[in-house]
């Protein structure tokens, strides 16, 4: 569960809790979409505590096994890319859990192949499945807050929504929405997908997200460590932003003192 | 739009054949499952229109600010007012495959396991009028030719044959998905086209993806090469993709055979084609190949014309920037030097350790049969795989779970 906004939190204190696990790091980092021997590196200067990865992937096996480079400390959240319906994400979940992935999924259900966006009727389904299967069970969804009061009512462990379609760097074109689900749910809200540089990323976590979750835009990078620690910094920002209160942005120029109540004060002179 | 033909492609043989009284090409043969859909009418209609040279550099340039690329904006990438602008689409490109794909490089090998056709196309080695060396590999032979190729790394096959329904029938096809099924974690095919319920039998056999050359979109064209056998009726070809799909298949390959006819119509052709399928079906994995016609045994004079590497990379950079999410495959039939660098803009699969002949990888000699075409990088797994790492780039076997 999230903490009150009015609740007093320090950094100390302040941790990131998932289906009763607690987590220091708010970057969730991908695993797709790199040179392998770069992840290690990247978890490192992420600071990461999670790491996605595709279980299609991890099915490789041979010789360029991903999970040959994933660092053993850090929390493996197998997802079921490759997913088009409920029934398929849970048979990839339960495989997952099979070979000895643990019991953290990130449901992906995608059947569209040109955006990759979720299909949030699906991934409802199987997140009640899966939940009810004793998975923390951590859905990519479109920011819809009814999906996301759905999702919650079927056991999801926090809420994924999108910023915008995945590897697109677009950043949160979704912003009011997102918005929404953080003030009206009491689960942790992750942006995932879209979020293209540290910027976007700060900005997520000054808005109230729990954590971001990025891939395309670390493992392109032209120095890949380099940027997963700019991504480190910029979240850590946006916390601190955050749970310190942003304070109050005049938008236009000085303000009048009280334009729309100077009148009450004419009437008390009567 | 003329049926000029690639005059290297035209032996004397081939000329006296082609005076010959020949079958409709547009009429369906009975068996073959007709389809309600309009992609077809659309996509001839589309490339009808098209006229390469109404573009301008004020048409390339829009294309190339365009944040998503319209069906304009690509067809205006593939006209000749583009080419001076290769470096930029190029540059596009490569932003464009980083932006889907990362870094990652997908490989597989292609294995025949029959070259005996009832085809007369009258540009490839395998036809059925060429007097090549005939071959099929029996279960044993396939499981064996199976384990050389999983020793070396690879994951995912493509499964090929002549086009035979009676020397490779869709049983056979289907033992060879359930051997491969054993030793690869990726299966797709390359056979003659079929109808979607044995597409769904090989679906259930292992295999998730299809391929089917259209060769070239101009039907009148494509009547004057294909003389002969099923593979002349243009619009059972054509919509085999979707049968494919409608039997359940993951993904589905297009290509033109670019050198055939007008390559820039072909490409418009096979964009769109893709494009309207995706658009029907948006689940469908989406792929493209980029073959250009390339020499054949008993014809050593066949070229891909005006096909010249220039223009290769415009098309291929075109489907890249239109469909930036589809899957790009880069053939043996292009160098070394070529392949290498189209990895690092726009093709994301490449083959290695290619034969494209029958039982290469066996020592009995008595199971080989004759090669469909001359390739032109016989490089190992080994060499592409550090090939594609030298380059910064991770080769991966297999990104894929059968579900």
């Amino acid at each position: 569960m999230e903490t009150f906004k009015t609740e007093k939190v320090t950094q100390a204190t302040d941790k990131l809790i998932l289906g009763g696990h607690e987590f220091d790091s708010r970057f969730i980092l991908g695993s797709g979409k790199y040179s392998l021997d770069l992840i290690q590196a990247a978890v490192e200067h992420a600071g990461a505590q999670i790491i996605t990865l595709a279980l299609r992937r991890a099915n490789e096996g041979g010789n360029a096994n991903i999970l040959d480079y994933i660092p053993k400390n850090v929390t493996l959240l197998p997802n079921t890319s490759g997913a088009r319906t409920a029934e398929e994400a849970v048979r990839i979940a339960r495989l997952s859990r099979e070979v000895g992935y643990g019991d953290f999924v990130k449901i992906e259900v995608i059947r569209d192949t040109k955006y990759l966006l979720p299909d949030n009727y699906e991934t409802i389904k199987a997140t009640e499945i899966l939940a009810k299967e004793g998975f923390v069970v951590m859905p990519y969804m479109y920011p819809d807050l009814n999906v996301a009061r759905d999702l919650a009512a079927a056991g999801a462990a926090c809420v994924m929504p999108l910023g915008a379609p995945i590897g697109s760097n677009k950043g949160i074109c979704t912003k009011d929405f997102i918005q929404i689900l953080i003030d009206e749910l009491d689960l942790p809200v992750i942006v995932d997908a879209g979020i293209g540089s540290p910027s976007q990323a700060c900005q997520a976590m000054e808005m109230g997200a729990s954590a971001v979750m990025a891939n395309t835009a670390i493992a392109t990078a032209g120095n890949v460590p380099m940027m997963a620690e700019a991504f480190k910094k910029a979240i850590e920002a946006g916390r601190t932003a955050y749970l310190s209160g942003l304070g109050r942005i005049i938008t236009k120029g000085a303000s009048a003192s009280s334009p729309l109540t100077g009148f009450l004060k004419e009437q008390e002179m009567i | 739009m003329g049926t000029k033909i690639n005059e290297s492609i035209l032996t004397e043989e081939i000329k006296e054949l082609q005076k010959k009284n020949r079958i409709d090409h547009m009429t369906y043969l009975p068996g073959m499952e007709v389809l309600d859909s309009d992609i077809q009418e659309k996509v001839i209609d589309r490339m009808n229109a098209y006229d390469e040279s109404l573009y301008t550099a004020a048409d390339v340039r829009r294309a190339l600010a365009a944040d998503i690329c319209s069906l304009e904006d690509f067809e205006a990438l593939l006209s000749p007012a583009a080419l001076p602008f290769l470096e930029e689409i190029a540059q596009r490109a490569q932003l464009e495959t980083r932006k889907h794909f990362g870094n990652s490089t997908y490989m597989f090998t292609p294995l025949y396991i029959a070259n005996y056709c009832e085809n007369y196309c009258i540009y490839c080695g395998f036809n059925c009028h060429n007097k090549i060396h005939r071959a099929k590999l029996n279960p044993e032979q396939m499981e064996k030719e199976m384990q050389v190729i999983a020793e070396s790394g690879l994951q995912e096959i493509l499964i090929l044959t002549g086009e035979s329904r009676k020397m490779s029938d869709v049983e056979y096809i289907g033992e060879a998905c359930k051997i491969a099924r054993k030793y690869f974690k990726v299966i797709g095919l390359e056979v003659y086209p079929m109808n979607s319920d044995e597409y769904a039998y090989l679906h259930q056999c292992g295999a998730d993806y299809v391929t089917v050359f259209q060769e070239t979109y101009n039907s009148d064209k494509y009547e004057t090469l294909h003389l002969s056998g099923h593979k002349r009726i243009f619009p059972y070809r054509f919509n085999a993709q979707e049968r494919a799909i409608q039997g359940g298949m993951r993904g589905v390959g297009f290509a033109a055979l670019l050198g055939l006819d007008d390559f820039r119509k072909d490409a418009v052709a096979t964009g769109y084609h893709a494009y309207l399928l995706q658009r029907k079906y948006p689940h469908a994995e989406i792929a493209f190949s980029c073959p250009r016609l390339r020499p054949i045994l008993n014809n050593d004079k066949i070229n891909p014309m005006d096909v010249h590497e220039q223009q290769l990379l415009q098309v291929v950079s075109a489907y890249r920037i239109f469909m930036p999410f589809a899957s790009i495959t880069i053939s043996t039939r292009e160098c070394e030097r070529v392949r290498d660098n189209l990895i690092q803009i726009a093709a994301t699969k490449i083959s290695a350790g290619v034969s494209v002949g029958i039982g290469e990888h066996l020592e009995d000699a008595d199971a080989k049969g004759d090669e469909q075409f001359e390739i032109s990088d016989g490089r190992s797994v080994k060499e592409v795989y550090a090939a594609i790492q030298a380059q910064g780039l991770q080769p991966v076997m297999s990104d894929y779970i059968y579900v």
